[in-house]
């Protein structure tokens, strides 16, 4: 009788890049409301309603923000999230 | 026009055959048709572009799922919508109510509406910003009017949302 060998998953993403903290960024954009763009801090990450618009203030005066930073599964989790309120979002590894 | 919230519904009334016709295009107006610009705004890359793999992911199994969450919200507005139908020919105002179940769905639709109709008209930040712009006398000047018509309603209901 013959045992078959248990199936190895192999891993597509380097140790590095899991480990290092990713940034989960929102963009300007002209269209999308102040007060929509609140609302969705609000919701996706929990913020208070000050730190929500802080966050959507720095977006409108500077063109970005950082809304969090960790994980990169938690924080693709954040974009999809985002992008479902269409949201310009994007995910990037912090230098 | 008149707009209030009326126990479980925002009740938009007096609605003239004008804008009730604006309302009527939500569905059709959140469809990009094509327009590479518009496609690019609604599923944006999740990444500045360092990240192939990553965005070759995205697309292969995040689009999908918000295609049908769009798609999901859209529906759902053109269902509330056909209260609307019906009388087309008539110049009598309408009354629309928006069951406040739905309001999530209205702010989707009105959003992909905007951000769709801006895209494919390539509006200006200042373009954007100029409420003052009348008289409509253009394809563009309508289409400016509308994204700021949606934008309207979108800050109503989500006054409603937060009260």
């Amino acid at each position: 009788m013959t045992t078959a060998e248990p199936t190895v998953e192999q891993e597509t993403r380097s140790e590095d890049e899991l480990d290092v903290p990713w940034q989960v960024v929102v963009h300007n954009d002209p269209v999308n409301l102040m007060s929509y763009v609140t609302m969705v801090f609000q919701r996706v990450f929990g913020y208070p309603r000050e730190k929500a618009e802080r966050h959507m203030l720095e977006v409108h005066q500077k063109g970005r923000s950082i809304l969090w930073s960790g994980m990169r599964e938690r924080a693709e989790l954040y974009v999809q999230q985002l992008h479902g309120y269409l949201l310009l979002a994007t995910l990037e590894k912090t230098c | 026009m008149e707009i209030r919230r009326r126990n479980h519904h925002i009740e938009i009334s007096e609605l003239d055959p004008f804008l009730a016709e604006l309302l009527r295009q939500i569905p059709a107006s959140a469809n990009p048709d094509g327009v590479q610009a518009a496609e690019q705004r609604l599923f944006s890359a999740p990444s500045n572009g360092k990240q192939t793999e990553l965005c070759a992911e995205w697309r292969m199994y995040v689009e999908p799922e918000l295609r049908r969450l769009f798609q999901t919200a859209t529906e759902t507005v053109a269902a509330d919508l056909q209260q609307l139908n019906g009388n087309e020919k008539s110049f009598a105002n309408r009354t629309l109510r928006i069951p406040s179940k739905h309001a999530d769905a209205w702010l989707s639709a009105l959003n992909q509406a905007r951000l769709v109709i801006a895209a494919k008209n390539n509006f200006t930040e200042n373009e954007l910003n100029d409420h003052f712009r009348s008289p409509i006398g253009s394809r563009r000047d309508l289409s400016l009017f509308q994204v700021n018509f949606y934008g309207f309603l979108q800050e109503f209901i989500l006054r409603e949302l937060e009260s």
